[in-house]
C-alpha cells in the first residue's frame, strides 16, 4: 500500500489543474497540507498495516516494486515535515495564480522524492531524481529575477553534468547485470567485484551522486541556487531536496547495493571531512545570511558523508538522525530568513543588528536552531554530532574523530559570535518600525523549534525507536536485507 | 598498431567529426545543424546495433524536437551586429583549437588500453513464459509501470515549466 | 566475453569516451549559454549510445531500448527548462555571455 504514496499525489494533482473552475485552486493549499500531514503522521507509526500489505486492488494497473525498510520511514518523515514547512511559508508570500504554480511544483517535488525511497531499481531511482532536478529548477526561478534565474541556470549545467555520469555509469552496470533492480545488480557486482571496470562504473556514480549533494570539490553550485532562490524554496532546497536526491541515494546505494570496501570509505570519510571544513571556514567571511546558511549546509552535510564513510552501524545511525536534524534546523534558519527579509527587506547582516528585540519569536527559534547546528546540549543536533564522533572513536579513525571535534568546537564559536550581533546587538537605525513576524511563518518557526528541543530532550527514546532500527544492516559484501513489500518483484 | 577498419568504425568516426564540427564551428546555428547531424549518425549506429525503436525515437525526438527548441530558443536571443560577429571569428579560433590535439591525444591512450573484460556476460532475461527474450514493448509497457509513471510527472512538470517560464510579467 | 564482442566493445568504448570529452570540453570552454546546452545534448548521447552498446553485448536490448526511449523523454524535458531559463536571462540582460554575466560573485 506504500506505492499509494505516489499514486495519491499524482491523481490529486491531475483533478486540481482540471480546468473545473477557481474553488479548485483555493482547495489546492488544503490538499497539499493534508497529504503532508498525513505522510508525518504515517511515517510515525512503522507497525501499520498501511505498509505492511500489498497492492493488490491495484495490480491490474500499477504492479511495481516497492522498497521500504526503516531507513525509509526516517525519510518519509523529513519528507512530510519540510514540505509541509515550506508550504505554510509560501502560502504567506504567494497568492493566486503564484500560489496555484507553487503548490503544484511542490506536489511534484513530493512524489518524486516519495518514489526516489520506495524505488527499487537504479533506473527509477535516476528518473525520480530528473523529476524532482527539473521541479527545482523551476521552483528556484519562479520569481524570474536576474539573481535566482542564473543561479538555477549554474544548478542546471552541473546537475546536468552529474545525471551523464550517473547514465554512463549505469550503461556499464548494465553489462555487468542484464538489469538495473538493486539485487541483481548487487549480486552482478559482487561477483565481480576485482574487476577494474566494475570499480570504475561504482566510482562514477558515486561522483555523480556527490555532484548532487554538494560534497566538496562539487559543492560550486549550492550557495548561489541557495541564496538566489525566494526563501519559501530554499527552506526545500536546502532542507530536503539536496540530501533526499544527493545524501539519502548514497546511503542507500553504498549499503545495500555497492557494498563497503576500504578504498570508498577511505574516499568518503576524506571528502566528507573536507566539506566539514570548507563549509565552517567559507561560511566565517559571508555577509548575506542565506548564503551563510549554505555553505553550514555543505559543512553539516560533511558530517552525514563521513558518518556514512565510516561504515560502523553506529555511525550509520548517527548520519541518519544528522539527516533529520539537519532538515529540521536548517528549515527553521531558513523560515526565520524569510521571516527577517520580509520585515527589513534585506538579507545582509551588517545592515542588521539587535532585531532580537523586536522579532522576538524568531529570535528565540533562530538561537535554537543555531546552538543545535553547533551542537550544544541538550538540543538534537548536539547527539547526532556526538554519536558520530563517538562511532569515528570506536572505529579507531582517531584522526576524523578529533578533527570533527575541532571543526564543530569552530562553527560553535562563530555562531555564537554571529548571534550575539545579530540578534541581541545595539538596534540598527531605520529598524525601528519592524514588527514580529506573521502568524503563519512565526508557526512554523516554532513548531520547528518545538521538535528540536523535543527531540533532544526525549533522546533515548527517539533513539531506541527510529534511529537504531533505521540502520538497515551493513556488512562489507552487498548482500541485500530490508522488508520489500511489494506487488511484485520482478 | 591499426584498428579494424568495418563499418562500425567510419560510422563512429563520423559521428565524432560531426561532433567536433558541431563544438567548434564559429555560428551557433550551424552548431545546432551540427547536433541534428550527429543525431542522425546515433540513429544509423542503434539501427546497426539492432535497436530500432530507440533509433526512430532519437531520430524523431532529438533530431527533429530539440533542434527546434535551439533554434526557437537562439532566434529569441540573438542580436548581434557585424563588427561583434568578426571580433567573436577571432577569439573562437584561437579557443577551441586545442579540442582536436586532446582528442588526438586520448585517442592514442584509449587504444592501447586494454579492457578488462574477462568477466561473464549477465544471463538472458526471459519473458515470463521462458521461452523467448521480452520484447520492447513488453518491457515498456508491462514491466516497468514505475518509469511510465515518472515519465508522466517528469512531462507535467514540464508543462508547468512552460507555463510558468514562458509567460510575460504582467508589469 | 567472447573475443569478437571484446573487439566490438573496445571499438565503441572509446569512441564513446572521446564523444565525452567532447562533450565537458564544450561546456568548460564556452562562453555562449546555449552552447552549453549543445555540449551536455552531445553528452545525453554518448550515454545512451553506451547504453544500447551494453543492451546489444549482453543481449538485453528489451530494456536497454526501454532505458533509452524515456531517456529521452527526460532530455526534452530539460531542454525545454533550459531554453526557459535562458530566454529570461536574455530578457534581463540583453546578453547570454557569460563573461558579462557577473550578478552572482563566487
Amino acid at each position: 500500500m506504500s506505492a499509494l504514496l505516489i499514486l495519491v499525489p499524482i491523481i490529486g494533482i491531475i483533478i486540481i489543474n482540471l480546468p473545473l473552475g477557481k474553488f479548485l485552486q483555493r482547495l489546492a493549499p488544503y490538499f497539499a497540507a493534508t497529504l503532508f500531514i498525513l505522510q508525518i503522521g504515517l511515517s510515525l507509526v512503522p507497525s501499520l498495516p498501511f505498509w505492511h500489505t500489498g497492492t493488490n486492488l491495484l495490480e491490474p494497473f500499477f504492479m511495481f516494486s516497492v522498497w521500504v525498510d526503516q531507513l525509509s520511514f526516517v525519510m518519509f518523515l523529513s519528507i512530510g515535515l519540510v514540505e509541509l514547512c515550506s508550504l505554510l511559508v509560501g502560502l504567506h508570500f504567494l497568492q493566486d495564480q503564484p500560489r496555484f504554480n507553487f503548490i503544484n511544483l511542490l506536489l511534484i517535488t513530493f512524489i518524486g522524492m516519495n518514489a526516489m525511497v520506495l524505488s527499487a531499481d537504479l533506473f527509477s531511482l535516476y528518473i525520480f531524481l530528473e523529476v524532482v532536478a527539473v521541479a527545482s529548477f523551476i521552483l528556484i526561478a519562479i520569481k524570474k529575477d536576474v539573481l535566482a534565474l542564473e543561479g538555477a541556470f549554474k544548478y542546471f549545467l552541473l546537475s546536468a553534468v552529474a545525471s551523464v555520469m550517473l547514465l554512463l555509469s549505469l550503461a556499464l552496470i548494465l553489462l555487468f547485470a542484464g538489469s538495473t533492480a538493486y539485487p541483481a545488480v548487487a549480486s552482478a557486482l559482487l561477483g565481480n567485484s576485482g574487476n577494474t571496470l566494475a570499480k570504475f562504473a561504482v566510482g562514477l556514480f558515486i561522483c555523480g551522486l556527490l555532484i548532487k549533494s554538494g560534497v566538496v570539490p562539487f559543492h560550486a553550485w549550492v550557495p548561489d541556487a541557495y541564496t538566489a532562490a525566494p526563501s519559501y524554496v530554499s527552506i526545500l532546497l536546502a532542507g530536503i531536496i539536496t540530501k533526499i536526491a544527493g545524501v539519502y541515494a548514497l546511503i542507500r546505494l553504498v549499503i545495500s547495493v555497492f557494498g563497503f570496501n576500504p578504498a570508498l570509505q577511505n574516499s568518503l570519510m576524506l571528502l566528507g571531512l573536507i566539506s566539514i571544513f570548507v563549509g565552517a571556514l567559507a561560511a566565517i567571511p559571508q555577509t548575506n545570511f542565506k548564503r551563510m546558511l549554505a555553505y553550514s549546509s555543505i559543512s553539516q552535510i560533511g558530517y552525514i558523508i563521513l558518518g556514512l564513510g565510516c561504515g560502523s552501524p553506529l555511525a550509520i545511525a548517527g548520519a541518519i538522525f544528522h539527516f533529520f536534524n539537519h532538515a529540521t534546523f536548517k528549515a527553521l534558519l531558513f523560515t526565520n530568513a524569510a521571516a527577517v527579509e520580509e520585515q527589513t527587506g534585506t538579507s545582509e547582516m551588517e545592515n542588521l543588528s539587535g532585531l532580537g528585540a523586536k522579532m522576538p519569536i524568531t529570535g528565540t527559534t533562530s538561537v535554537i536552531a543555531l546552538l543545535s547546528t553547533a551542537g550544544i546540549p541538550p538540543l538534537s543536533g548536539f547527539w547526532s554530532k556526538f554519536i558520530i564522533i563517538w562511532a569515528l572513536w570506536g572505529a579507531q579513525q582517531y584522526f576524523y574523530a578529533a578533527a570533527a571535534l575541532l571543526a564543530s568546537l569552530l562553527t560553535l564559536a562563530y555562531f555564537l559570535n554571529m548571534q550575539r550581533k545579530l540578534f541581541f546587538g545595539k538596534l540598527q537605525n531605520g529598524l525601528e518600525n519592524i514588527k514580529e513576524a506573521k502568524p503563519l511563518i512565526s508557526f512554523v518557526a516554532v513548531l520547528l523549534a518545538a521538535i528540536i528541543i523535543a527531540v533532544g530532550l526525549l533522546f533515548p527514546l527517539v533513539l531506541n525507536r527510529y534511529i537504531l532500527p533505521a540502520n538497515p544492516t551493513v556488512i562489507a559484501v552487498s548482500n541485500l536485507t530490508g522488508i520489500s513489500h511489494t506487488g511484485e518483484l520482478k | 598498431m591499426c584498428p579494424k577498419i568495418t563499418i562500425d568504425f567510419i560510422l563512429l568516426l563520423a559521428t565524432l567529426l560531426v561532433a567536433l564540427w558541431s563544438v567548434m564551428t564559429i555560428r551557433l546555428l550551424r552548431g545546432i545543424i551540427g547536433l541534428a547531424l550527429t543525431s542522425i549518425m546515433v540513429t544509423i549506429i542503434m539501427f546497426r546495433l539492432n535497436a530500432p525503436l530507440a533509433a526512430v525515437f532519437e531520430l524523431s525526438v532529438c533530431a527533429g524536437l530539440i533542434s527546434v527548441i535551439f533554434i526557437t530558443t537562439v532566434s529569441f536571443t540573438q542580436r548581434v551586429s557585424m563588427e561583434r560577429l568578426v571580433e567573436r571569428r577571432k577569439e573562437r579560433i584561437s579557443k577551441f583549437w586545442e579540442l582536436p590535439i586532446i582528442l588526438i591525444l586520448a585517442a592514442i591512450i584509449l587504444w592501447q588500453i586494454k579492457w578488462p573484460l574477462n568477466f561473464p556476460l549477465p544471463p538472458l532475461t526471459l519473458n515470463s513464459t521462458g521461452l523467448i527474450p521480452a520484447s520492447v514493448q513488453t518491457v515498456l509497457w508491462n514491466v516497468r509501470h514505475l518509469d511510465l509513471l515518472g515519465q508522466i510527472i517528469i512531462l507535467l512538470a514540464g508543462a508547468f515549466g512552460v507555463a510558468i517560464l514562458f509567460k510575460e510579467n504582467k508589469s | 566475453m567472447t573475443a569478437d564482442l571484446a573487439q566490438t566493445f573496445s571499438c565503441y568504448v572509446s569512441f564513446i569516451a572521446l564523444l565525452t570529452i567532447v562533450g565537458i570540453y564544450c561546456i568548460l570552454a564556452t562562453y555562449n549559454l546555449v552552447r552549453a546546452l549543445i555540449g551536455i545534448e552531445i553528452l545525453v548521447k554518448a550515454a545512451t549510445l553506451f547504453i544500447i552498446l551494453a543492451g546489444y553485448l549482453t543481449n538485453n536490448l528489451a530494456l536497454a531500448q526501454a532505458i533509452v526511449i524515456t531517456l529521452i523523454v527526460i532530455e526534452v524535458v530539460l531542454m525545454v527548462v533550459a531554453g526557459g531559463l535562458i530566454l529570461w536571462i536574455f530578457r534581463h540582460n540583453e546578453t547570454i555571455d557569460t563573461r558579462k554575466l557577473n550578478n552572482l560573485k563566487g
